[in-house]
């Protein structure tokens, strides 16, 4: 019998992921990262504050990740969350959702997955309505698994 | 542990013992003359409450041989800091004796020959006895019993009854709370199926329901003992779904979730809790840095990584307990409460001496109970082992050298992978391996020893990534366990380096020759996380191995070179 490699190693990302994880994650942004980051703020890199990301450290499967991410403000008509994007930087089009806020959503929270090839971070940017930006970054590690004591 | 004046009363009694060579009946006298149980269970009483911890038991329902560790590196802030102190060190940090009880509880220096004196540890019927004792000593209404999980799978009997043997007998021990990992490896119907019958919790503050995002388990309960309230929060292992296998358990979602904790905590305290109790399966060195972060846990009994301490480690005013593994040692923690505060603390790590502690007469038959229709089989001789046969390391173990020299003659293979698991017990040289004992070495429910071709680059990638699950510099991202063991190959490793660059110099040792990372190879290994692998269970594999080959003496194992430490 010969087992695939994904068979053999309990791989749940995928074979793609395989050949790459061995690459840790930089905490440098890629370009084509920070060419979003910057189209999304206006040309602005974001401070750091308000905004949470909630990752798991790693990744139960590569294929579906779930990436929750909330913002600190009180939501009212002078201060409020316009939009939060939500970036992989391991993703060839980093760029992987947007949410769009007003007051009427009473808090600045979503929840999605998202899928990761390859061990990377994750980084959510977050717009007010006053033109400032915030980000969060979190490596999400993808591994292969299976040796737990 | 023992006092000092305990400690030279014992050493004085054992020392004209030690290095006489002579085995079997010495340790029953040593025992009789030195030890005793009052010695051993013996402290100095604290306030009112009582918390008793055992964990990682791994099943073993009767007294075994446990060699801890020589080598458990510690990486970036915790180097050199307990539980990554072994050997002479360990003994020293602690002021120890060498060739004491203790030592011989808590090293592997000179660990054949303290064997030989000291015996073997654990057993439940001994176990029992200790909580009995504590129960009697401090009354029942003051004493909490809490088993941190691995409690169901590590022997042939679990196996066979999917965890029930040993629930049975936890059951009658009469615990207030669990949480679990291994238990996880029965799947998610029998899991769910055991703790509808459990009459107690199992507690999870970190396992979600992975479709719906939502809690799947109790988290944490309000208890109230030695007139105090005690909130206990339960932490699973959190990376059960990729260091098991994900198929068993496709509902269920886990991960660290530090923040739930804290939130337990606020709701606790905001409950009433005098005493804040983390129950967890995280690893040492993950609760050391939970402990960092989260603020309000007065305790945290630690495990998954089955280090013993003997004394606790405190972290941002928590005390961290370690307890060991294999059923070798009980907690104590008692603890005085005044005004919704620790005021005060005692604490003892209650080495099991089985020649020392009396079995409990009931628990001793109802263990007997569940091993009887495979008492016959379990006893069966397979072969004699002329080494010392141990798994606790973190590179290699000779346990595992065996399983390797089995999967690569059995499956013709030229190079062997098998887990780097921290249980299974030790067997001392002339000792016959029994059936039992090669089952307390690899039974679970995903055995099947495959046979493959990989690449060297393959191979590598392998290595580097399990090597960073175990020298990650942040402790979240580590999985406990051990490097994997390698069977037919040797190589490098630099545990201080980054992932991709640990690994170096591997070489196929039947050869000699460098492996070429474009190139194929032969590999057998077992406990793959897959869904679907096949192959023959890795027992039955080690079995035939000794069959043909019934007595065992293995070489040193000179094929993992550390380096950068």
């Amino acid at each position: 019998m010969t087992l695939t490699r994904r068979q053999a190693l309990g791989l749940s990302a995928g074979a793609a992921a395989f050949l790459a994880f061995g690459t840790k994650a930089g905490l440098a942004a890629s370009d084509a990262t920070e060419a979003a980051i910057k189209a999304f703020t206006g040309g602005a890199m974001p401070g750091s504050g308000k905004v949470s990301l909630d990752t798991p450290e790693i990744a139960e499967n590569g294929n579906t990740v779930p990436v929750g991410v909330s913002v600190d403000s009180p939501m009212t008509a002078d201060n409020y969350v316009v939009a939060v994007m939500i970036l992989a930087d391991g993703n060839p089009n980093p760029a992987v959702a947007t949410f769009n806020f007003s007051t009427m959503s009473g808090s600045a929270e979503a929840k999605t997955r998202i899928r990761l090839a390859k061990t990377q971070n994750v980084i959510a940017v977050a717009k007010m309505s006053d033109g400032s930006t915030y980000m969060d970054t979190k490596e999400v590690k993808v591994t292969i698994g299976g040796c737990g004591g | 542990m023992f006092s000092r004046r305990e400690f030279l009363m014992a050493a004085t009694a054992t020392s004209a013992l030690l290095g006489s060579g002579m085995a079997g009946n010495w340790s029953r006298l040593l025992a009789q003359q030195g030890l005793t149980e009052d010695l051993l269970l013996g402290m100095q009483p604290k306030g009112n409450l009582t918390l008793v911890h055992i964990t990682d038991i791994h099943a073993q329902l009767k007294p075994i041989y446990f060699r801890e560790p020589s080598i458990n590196l510690g990486i970036g802030d915790v180097e050199g800091k307990p539980p990554h102190v072994t050997g002479a060190d360990f003994l020293k940090l602690y002021n120890i004796q060498p060739g004491s009880p203790d030592a011989y509880a808590l090293t592997s220096d000179d660990f054949v020959n303290l064997a030989k004196s000291y015996g073997r540890f654990g057993g439940l019927d001994r176990v029992a006895t200790v909580i009995k004792r504590i129960r009697a000593e401090r009354g029942e209404e003051n004493v909490l019993l809490l088993d941190g999980g691995d409690t169901w799978q590590g022997s042939y009997t679990s196996n066979i009854t999917e965890g029930q043997d040993m629930i049975t007998v936890m059951n009658a021990l009469n615990p207030d709370a669990m949480t679990g990992h291994w238990e996880f490896t029965y799947g998610e119907d029998r899991v769910k199926e055991v703790i509808e019958s459990l009459p107690f919790s199992f507690l999870g503050s970190n396992i979600y329901d992975s479709e719906w995002d939502e809690p799947a388990f109790e988290p944490w309960k309000m208890f109230e003992r030695g007139g105090s309230k005690v909130a206990v929060i339960g932490q699973a292992f959190p990376y059960t779904p990729i260091a098991n296998p994900r198929w068993m358990i496709p509902g269920w979602s886990f991960g660290i979730r530090e923040e739930d904790i804290a939130t337990h905590v606020e709701d606790a305290r905001s409950e009433g809790a005098d005493v804040v109790v983390l129950l967890s399966h995280n690893g040492f060195d993950v609760d050391r840095k939970l402990a960092s972060r989260v603020d309000g846990i007065d305790v945290i009994l630690t495990g998954h990584t089955h280090d013993a301490l003997p004394e606790p480690v405190i972290i941002n005013n928590t005390l961290v307990i370690a307890s060991g593994s294999n059923g070798k040692f009980v907690s104590r923690v008692d603890l005085d409460v005044q005004d919704g505060k620790i005021a005060g603390y005692g604490y003892r790590l209650i080495p099991i001496f089985s020649d020392v502690i009396t079995p409990d007469p009931e628990m001793a038959a109802l263990i007997d109970e569940v091993r009887a229709p495979y008492e016959a089989e379990l006893g069966r001789k397979l072969g004699t082992t002329e080494s010392l046969l141990y798994r606790r390391g973190n590179f290699n173990g000779t346990f595992d050298d065996l399983i390797c020299q089995a999967l690569l003659e059995e499956r013709d293979a030229q190079i062997a992978l098998s887990p780097g698991f921290r249980w299974g017990t030790s067997l001392l040289p002339g000792q016959d391996i029994t059936f039992e004992d090669l089952h307390n070495a690899c039974a679970m429910t995903y055995p099947a020893a495959y046979r493959s071709t990989m690449t060297g680059q393959m191979l590598k990638d392998i290595l580097e990534d399990v090597g960073d699950n175990l020298f990650n510099k942040d402790p979240y991202y580590q999985q406990g366990g051990d490097m994997v063991r390698v069977g037919g190959m040797g190589y490098t490793i630099a545990p201080n380096k980054d992932i991709g660059e640990r690994i170096t110099d591997m070489t196929l040792l039947a050869t000699g020759e460098a492996i070429d990372p474009a190139k194929d190879y032969v590999v057998a290994g077992w406990a793959s996380v897959n869904e679907g692998t096949e192959g023959p269970a890795i027992w039955d594999v080690v079995e035939s191995h000794i069959t043909k080959n019934p007595t065992v003496k293995l070489p040193d194992n000179q094929s993992v070179k550390v380096v950068g430490i």
